[in-house]
Formats: C-alpha cells, structure tokens, sequence
C-alpha cells in the first residue's frame, strides 16, 4: 500500500465497505469475526418472537403474572428468563382490549425490544411505516391487512426513549381450554407489534 | 435536528411493503454490520446516541437511498473515523473506493436549567424547541399539548450523550397527543404516545 496512491473516485460496494470497517476493528484487537458469530447465533436463536409469545401466553393463562407483566415488564419476562439490553431500562405492556387496540413504531430510527418481540422486520424500518402509522394509523392498518372496526380506539405507541414496548394482544375466544404451549404457538410477531389481532 | 430521518407525519409515502413473514436480514453482510456496531457500543468505542445520530447526520440524499443497514454501517465508520480508529483515506485504499460518511456534527446541549416533575393526567407542553445536535423529539409534537400517562425510569440525555456533553440522566414521560391537535383535519383519528424527555416539556396551562 503507497502512501502516494490516490483515493479511489467510484463508491465501493457495501461489503467492500464492511470488510473494510471490520479490518479496522480487527487491528484494534475487538475480535470481530469472534463476535459475528456469537451475535448471528444471538439474532437466529434467542432474539426471536417466540419469546414474545411464550409471555403472552403465560399472561393469558396466569392472572398474577399478567399483573405483574402490566406493573414491570422488563421483571416479568426475566422471570421467564428473557434479558433485555442494559439500556433497554424499561418494558411497557400495552393490552389490547375488545375496544381498544395498541400498535408500536420508531418514526426516528426503528427501536424495538428487540430480544422479546425479535429483530424488527424490513417493513418496520421503512420509511412508509415510519412516516405514516402515527399519522394515518387506521389507513395503514388496514393497508396491512388489519381492518379494525370504528367502536375500536387506536394508541400508536412512538419508540423515541430507550422505553420499550411490547403488545399484549387479546385472546382468541377460540383458544378456551389451551395449553400455554398451544396459545404460544399462535402469537405472531406481526401482533406484538401490534399490526395484526388473533 | 430538524432532518431527513424524522419522518413521522410525512407525507407522500406510499404503501407499507408488508408480508407476515418478513426478514430481519436479506443479506450476510447486514448480520455482520449489526454485529460490528453492537460489538463497539459494547466496548464503549461509541453510544447509541451517537450511533443514532450519526445516522441522521447522513446527507439526506444517502440516508432516503440506503438500506437500514447501509445507515448503520455508514454511522459505524463515521464514528470510527471521528474517534480516531482510522482515517478516512486508509478506509478508503481497505474498501478500494469511496467510502461515503456523514456530515459533520453540531454542538450538543445539556439538560434544560428547571426541569419540572409531572405526574400522570398533568397536562404538558412540547417546548418549541429547534436543537441543531441530536435531539430525540420528533418534529411532530413540537410545541403541542399533551396528557402524561406514565413516568419512565431517569435515561442519559440524548442530547448531551451523542455529543459528549456532561449532563444528568432525566426521566422520560409517555406523553399521549390526539391526532387531532397534532394534525387537525389532517390525520386518522387516535392517540399517539411519546416518550418525552423531562427537558423537553412544560406544563401546560388547564
């Protein structure tokens, strides 16, 4: 490599790009190609809705720990064994009702409690969701497949602070007599966030 | 700042590019980019309220064309650059071409001189702020009444913490605004809550 070699003019690809960031970070000894592994196995394993849906469940089948999930949500799933960042210092439980119907967004970035409801999907971090589910809430809803009826009152939730939020969606009057293993297999990341009712 | 990433409200945008079972990642190298930034916020080489602000420094051209990683990956290198890591000419001979980054950044501030405490049915004011650093109020509920519902446990001040400014961790307030008064005739009819910085809010009169 000469110190005389003029900076190249056209843009380098994106993973010419990353390489070349993790090159650096290499140099620094931060071990990157260590930690890419544990974080795909962290994205592919652990951070996945089923955790969510296994606390829904578990709410719907146990009045004292959906209490206790309304009062505290970031003690409530810890105590199924669901960590969440240190700077995720607060989880809020919004229960869905029969007349009211909660849904989350980042309109300035794309936050989400990502290790309970899972890494956000493509469309949370658009910026069509971004721009138009705090403004047009029912328009987009229903767009996205989920008409609600008028008598029903919509709280979209914008993720501005390092609060976190997860939906409690309504349960199914289908489900009556489930296992927690049954009702968990039934709750959709897309009803976490709030974007689709069960 | 009042910039490219602050989209709530916008208009023009089209439909929601939804499937049920939508990707996180598309790519390898989106894992390694999500990997690379949460590997140097762990290590402390940068926060996440830089990391998110040097996201929306990107000229907004870039920021509206790049992927979400793309975004992440463009404020990952900036902030290594900024931080002394490496310059941008050596990131630029290891890519074997131009290495777009974000613009450059304007001064942070700390928190505000009274800070008030609120409690739930308060009755509260966005300031009319405009802050040309990194702020985390989104332009919508700028100068708009609202109702706190709940109190946040207290969090770094955004706008001190991407700028290295020293300053005390605040409570955030979910603050619930009616479309109404945020866009009067001119949005679906519904609450929206906001988490508020203490910093950022006065009472507001009955």
């Amino acid at each position: 490599m000469s110190a005389a070699a003029p900076t190249p003019r056209s843009e380098a690809s994106v993973e010419q790009r990353v390489d070349a960031i993790q090159s650096v970070l290499d140099e620094h000894g931060m071990r990157p190609g260590e930690f890419i592994v544990q974080a795909d196995h962290l994205v592919e394993e652990k951070w996945v809705p089923e955790n969510g849906a296994r606390v829904v469940a578990r709410a719907w089948t146990d009045a004292a720990f959906r209490a206790r999930l309304l009062a505290n949500g970031k003690a409530a799933v810890a105590e199924l064994g669901y960590e969440m960042p240190r700077h995720h210092r607060h989880l809020v439980v919004l229960e869905n009702t029969a007349t009211m119907h909660n849904v989350i967004c980042c309109t300035l970035c794309s936050c989400t409690a990502f290790t309970i409801v899972g890494l956000p999907p493509d469309w949370y971090k658009d910026l069509e969701y971004r721009a138009r589910i705090v403004r047009e809430s029912r328009t987009v809803l229903r767009e996205m497949g989920l008409d609600l009826p008028a008598e029903i009152e919509i709280r979209v939730w914008d993720t501005t602070a390092d609060t976190r939020y997860m939906v409690l969606p309504a349960r199914p009057p289908r489900t009556e007599g489930w296992s927690e293993e049954q009702l968990a297999a039934i709750v959709t990341r897309d009803s976490l966030i709030g974007v689709a009712r069960l | 700042m009042d910039g490219i990433h602050d989209l709530g409200g916008t208009q023009g945008f089209g439909a929601v590019r939804h499937s049920p079972d939508a990707k996180a990642f598309h790519d390898d190298w989106e894992k390694r980019v999500n990997a690379l930034y949460s590997l140097a916020v762990r290590l402390g080489v940068f926060n996440m309220d830089e990391y998110r602000h040097a996201i929306e420094r990107m000229e907004p051209r870039h920021y509206l064309t790049a992927s979400y990683y793309e975004r992440s990956l463009t404020s990952l290198a900036t902030l290594c650059v900024e931080k002394g890591l490496v310059t941008r000419d050596d990131l630029e001979r290891r890519a074997n071409g131009a290495f777009p980054l974000a613009l450059a950044s304007a001064p942070g501030r700390g928190n505000a001189t009274v800070r008030e405490r609120f409690h739930p049915g308060d009755r509260v004011r966005v300031k009319a702020d405009h802050v040309a650093g990194h702020v985390r109020m989104p332009a919508y509920i700028r100068g708009h009444v609202g109702v706190v519902v709940a109190e946040s446990p207290p969090y770094p001040f955004p706008d001190a913490h991407a700028h290295g400014v020293p300053a005390e961790d605040e409570p955030t307030y979910d603050v619930r605004f009616s479309t109404a008064e945020l866009w009067p005739s001119s949005a679906d009819a519904a609450y929206v809550h906001v988490g508020v910085f203490q910093s950022y809010l006065e009472r507001a009169p009955e």
